[in-house]
């Protein structure tokens, strides 16, 4: 077994702009459920929006600069959209719309009718849409090669973007941390108790409702702005799983605090490389093929993930004290 | 303020249902509310005097706390008015209610489990710049009003006896305290007149003076004061004036002692229509009480 190749490709995922991606998508799903308590069920669509928004518009020409700012405007009128008929009722109702309108957003970007703007089912190809930001490159052209891992410098699934990548996310957590420890964040986390207890003190619940699901809805689509950049955009890699993918990885961190989907992603997308590239080493062809080691590493993760929950719920970075009180 | 004193604020106030006081600071005018086919409450007119205990009692299902909700902004009524200082409040959400200086707390206490006792007590501070998302990112702009909120938390609470738990998740909380915090919470809004939602339910007897006592302090302190009771031993000893509900309707207005003889007032708890014998059971004790 070559375990050198395996840790090497192990660690790579630590720092791969995909899990950089799941990260920025699980911290905005961290304010809207770890800070307020809102149910978003639909964190893939904000990706898959925001995704749309910032490859249509730099198709056009347009800067990358620009694009974000598309993908951010195009994040917050979802918000809107979802989140105006929805917050003044219970939370379940916004899991429902969530659910239903991230899956809209899909099926109506892979639907044949808007091939002409969204690239219908084959989605918009890499070469096109990612010149905008190989352009804000500030590394010189060529490969580079560090210990094991040898990327190109700027183009597609480069160096660059892993620093961007990554840069945003320590920001995006020094902001968390921030509002966290607000009484902005106080005001959400009493909604998250208890949102009539907070009315009867005189805020408007349904505003920060609002702000929270914009807010955490504009993470998500530079996740998924981050998400498509190594790739394609294609609607189908930003589904159900993609939403489950970002709560699994919510919950393994730790709901509520600032590194949990830091942790929570490195470790779900470390694990899940170890187990498949143990099992291609170690299981013979003939028992099981490739394509079914991939999916049966999904099953030990899985499996490994009750666990967690059973023995551990509050995640890994969680507070045991705060949560046995919700149980109670 | 002496019992006199009292006496002499509602000395020409009628004993009717809807009765003018002579400084009203909520009135509400025919306030509609049913749920489906049932009427909840029909109130075609209440008065509110200023700076007194006011008692709102009524036997199981008589639109108490459904009065509450739609005069707090948590219920819609179907038609109906009323005032706060004046203001109308009518069709306003609850936070802009309790905005305008009214502030109410609940039947099952609403303690936020998973925060502090004292992060409790700043969240119900009016006025914290920091409670905007953008000012939130500049602590400069929202600290000096954060030192403010926590002394007088702090003050608070070594008021109502619960400083030692300062840092305590409210969850750990027994009944009572968080019937004290969720009360302390309020008065950190600064209200003119607080809305206590059958305050003593759940509460240790031990807990039971002292929580009495807080009460009639809010009033000395000269804040109005409005609440929900069952326990008929607490309405008599400290309300200032009582107001009977029946069916949706007031059916007997008057201070404690009076009301409690009021032929309409025991009829009304002993009903003639469903479940009699929680009702007889309830005027059987208000009988109890008169007696003493």
């Amino acid at each position: 077994m070559d375990w050198t190749s395996i840790l090497a490709n192990v660690a790579g995922e630590l720092f791969h702009p995909v899990t950089a991606a799941y990260v920025i998508a699980a911290i905005g799903l961290n304010v809207h459920f770890g800070l307020t308590g809102l149910l978003n069920m639909g964190q893939a669509g904000f990706m898959l929006i925001g995704a749309y928004g910032f490859a249509i518009t730099t198709l056009a020409g347009n800067s990358a600069l620009t694009g974000f700012l598309v993908g951010m405007a195009a994040a917050v009128l979802f918000a809107l959209l979802l989140g105006m008929p929805t917050l003044w009722l219970r939370g379940d109702y916004l899991a429902i719309v969530t659910i239903a309108a991230a899956e809209i957003v899909r099926l109506i970007g892979r639907s044949t009718s808007m091939t002409w703007l969204t690239g219908g089912n084959a989605g918009i190809a890499g070469d096109g849409f990612k010149n905008a930001f190989h352009a804000t490159c500030l590394l010189p052209e060529g490969s580079t090669t560090i210990l094991f891992w040898t990327y190109p410098n700027c183009y597609s699934n480069s160096w660059w973007l892993r620093i961007v990548a990554w840069v945003l996310v320590a920001l995006l957590c020094l902001l968390v941390w921030r509002l966290m420890r607000s009484p902005w964040g106080r005001v959400l986390k009493g909604i998250r108790e208890d949102e009539d207890a907070v009315r009867s003190l005189g805020k408007s619940v349904y505003s920060y409702k609002m702000q929270s699901l914009i807010l955490g809805g504009c993470m998500g689509a530079l996740g998924g702005i981050v998400f498509v950049l190594p790739q394609a955009v294609q609607a189908d890699s930003m589904g159900r799983p993609t939403t489950f993918f970002v709560w699994t990885l919510l919950l393994l961190g730790g709901a509520a605090t600032v590194f949990g989907p830091v942790l929570g992603s490195m470790l779900l997308w470390s694990s899940l490389m170890l187990i498949k590239s143990v099992m291609r080493d170690v299981i013979p062809a003939t028992v099981l093929r490739t394509e079914q080691i991939e999916s049966f590493s999904f099953v030990v993760v899985g499996v490994t993930l009750m666990m967690l929950i059973i023995f551990r719920p509050q995640g890994i970075l969680g507070d045991k004290k705060e949560l046995s009180i919700n149980v109670r | 303020m002496s019992a006199d004193a009292t006496r002499s604020v509602f000395s020409d106030v009628e004993r009717v249902p809807g009765a003018r006081k002579p400084d009203p600071i909520l009135v509400a005018d025919g306030v509609h509310r049913a749920f489906g086919g049932m009427v909840a409450v029909d109130v075609e007119h209440l008065e509110v005097q200023r700076g007194k205990i006011t008692a709102l009692i009524g036997p199981n299902g008589a639109g108490k706390t459904t009065l509450f909700n739609l005069l707090t902004g948590f219920d819609k009524p179907d038609k109906g008015e009323w005032s706060f200082n004046g203001r109308s409040l009518a069709g306003l959400p609850a936070g802009k209610v309790a905005k305008a200086g009214m502030v109410r707390t609940f039947q099952l206490t609403k303690a936020l489990s998973r925060m502090t006792v004292i992060e409790n007590m700043r969240l119900g501070a009016p006025r914290q710049p920091g409670e905007n998302l953008v000012t939130a990112l500049v602590p400069p702009l929202w600290r000096p009003r954060e030192a403010e909120i926590t002394e007088q938390a702090e003050s608070l609470l070594r008021r109502f006896k619960l400083d030692a738990k300062r840092d305590d998740f409210a969850g750990s909380l027994s009944g009572g305290q968080r019937k004290l915090l969720e009360m302390a919470r309020a008065l950190m809004n600064g209200p003119e007149m607080i809305m206590l939602d059958e305050p003593m339910a759940g509460v240790n007897p031990a807990l039971t003076q002292s929580l009495l006592g807080h009460i009639q302090a809010l009033r000395d302190d000269g804040m109005t004061v409005l609440f929900v009771e069952h326990d008929m031993h607490m309405v008599r000893h400290i309300s200032d004036w009582v107001v009977v509900m029946a069916e949706g309707r007031i059916v007997a207005e008057g201070p404690p002692d009076d009301v409690m003889r009021d032929q309409a007032v025991i009829d009304a708890y002993l009903g003639s229509d469903d479940a009699p014998s929680a009702h007889a059971r309830q005027a059987g004790e208000l009988l109890d009480v008169c007696r003493r």
